[in-house]
């Protein structure tokens, strides 16, 4: 049914904002420079932002009154369908960085396209996201190639952070029913055609970077779809710790 | 919309009186400017309802997780019941999305003497359109003049300031770091 795909659709948008927002702002005040510091928490900022804009369309949408405090505190990691990339650790700075630049080019070519949605809530918000992200794409591509280009350890432990995640990148592209119903609708972009462009984009930076693309084809699936690995539900238990200690709170 | 002489004379105030009272309401993170100068309020309309004529005050946000945003609509409302209209509702509108060249004149020059540099050129949407301008750190923000010395000699030390509106920069010739109010 087209309602219950536009929900878990517009869903996924708002967990990707809001997972990656509260695995940025794990770096609030213990950042590698002061610039860093309010860097990353500024994005985290503006993902949060999105997030409540897409969790509110997808809480009016579902029609069972449930508001974006809901749908971001209320709900158990099995019902969150981010990409399984957004929720990965931060582990160290690069896996960071890497993490962000993976899914900054993916989430600008995936904004521009849905400004062009034939629904006007949805382009308007992709309007209003997009700028900001054009910031995050920036840095983030700015940051690969300094740290790839950058001393023998910096550009170790990205290279050893673009390995470890790479297994993550092809969920963004793998189009499920639900995409395939949007985007034929004109709603949404079928998220396999934004791969050419995104590869094309990490190709040419990982060139400056000095960084290897590497060749493995495996990917992991499922974030989508509910299925998350270990690292969702902690994430969870602190985003939603007081929601669930005191439900309903206001302050 | 309620329009009209015969109309606005039973109104708690004019329309243009509306907006010369919250164009005097500072923003909370940059109080040198008004919410009206920073193009944050977008309309101002009378409604009439049952119980009475409601002015309604259209707004948008500069940042979608900006968190002044919550506090500038409570300072607009405690501005017009100060003035006597009790009767207020707030419209959050995102599209068209707020940009810099939305900054007034009287803005701009206020930024400035505030020690914030503003918005070195018209963003005109163009982050929108297109990805290939950002590659390889190619910034696209023409000079910025130093808020203390006016040197055209400065450099951008990070593109996240100390609030979503802002870049960090560094004057080259007086050696003092500014604000920069991002182009967007």
């Amino acid at each position: 049914m087209l309602l219950d795909d536009k929900y878990t659709y517009l869903l996924r948008l708002g967990d990707n904002a809001l997972v990656l927002s509260q695995r940025l702002s794990e770096w609030c005040g213990k950042g590698p420079a002061f610039e860093e510091d309010m860097a990353l928490t500024n994005t985290a900022l503006d993902l949060i932002g999105q997030a409540r804009m897409w969790l509110s369309y997808a809480g009016e949408v579902e029609g069972r009154d449930r508001d974006e405090d809901q749908l971001a505190f209320r709900r158990d990691a099995h019902e969150f369908v981010n990409l399984l990339l957004v929720e990965q650790p931060n582990r160290d700075y690069a896996t960071t960085i890497v993490r962000q630049f993976f899914f900054d080019v993916w989430h600008h070519l995936l904004l521009q396209a849905l400004t062009r949605s034939a629904d006007d809530r949805i382009a308007d918000i992709a309007g209003k996201a997009i700028k900001e992200v054009g910031y995050h794409v920036r840095r983030s591509t700015d940051l690969v190639v300094r740290l790839g280009d950058g001393s023998d350890e910096s550009r170790r432990r990205m290279q050893a952070a673009v390995d470890e995640l790479w297994m993550y990148t092809g969920e963004m592209f793998a189009a499920d029913e639900t995409d395939e119903l949007l985007a034929a609708q004109g709603l949404a972009c079928d998220p396999s055609t934004l791969k050419e462009a995104w590869f094309a984009w990490v190709r040419d930076v990982f060139a400056d970077a000095t960084l290897t693309l590497p060749s493995a084809q495996w990917m992991q699936k499922g974030g989508k779809q509910g299925r998350h690995g270990e690292h969702l539900g902690f994430l969870l238990a602190e985003l939603q710790f007081l929601q669930r200690a005191y439900p309903g709170a206001q302050w | 919309m309620v329009s009209g002489t015969a109309m606005e004379e039973r109104l708690p105030a004019r329309t243009e009186q509306v907006w010369a009272w919250l164009a005097e309401v500072p923003d909370p993170e940059i109080p040198a400017i008004s919410v009206v100068d920073l193009g944050i309020v977008r309309e101002v309309n009378w409604r009439q309802e049952a119980a009475g004529p409601v002015c309604e005050v259209v707004i948008t946000p500069t940042y979608s997780g900006c968190p002044a945003t919550e506090v500038i609509g409570a300072s607009i409302e405690d501005a017009l019941r100060g003035h006597g209209i009790d009767r207020v509702r707030l419209e959050s509108r995102i599209a068209p999305a707020w940009t810099t060249d939305w900054i007034s004149a009287e803005g701009q020059r206020k930024l400035l003497e505030y020690g914030i540099a503003p918005p070195a050129r018209r963003a005109d949407g163009r982050q929108v359109i297109d990805i290939s301008g950002l590659r390889r750190g190619g910034d696209d923000e023409p000079a910025v003049a130093c808020p203390n010395c006016g040197s055209l000699h400065t450099r951008v030390v990070s593109r996240f300031g100390s609030t979503p509106c802002k870049a960090l920069y560094r004057c080259v010739e007086c050696l003092e770091p500014f604000d920069y109010f991002k182009c967007h």
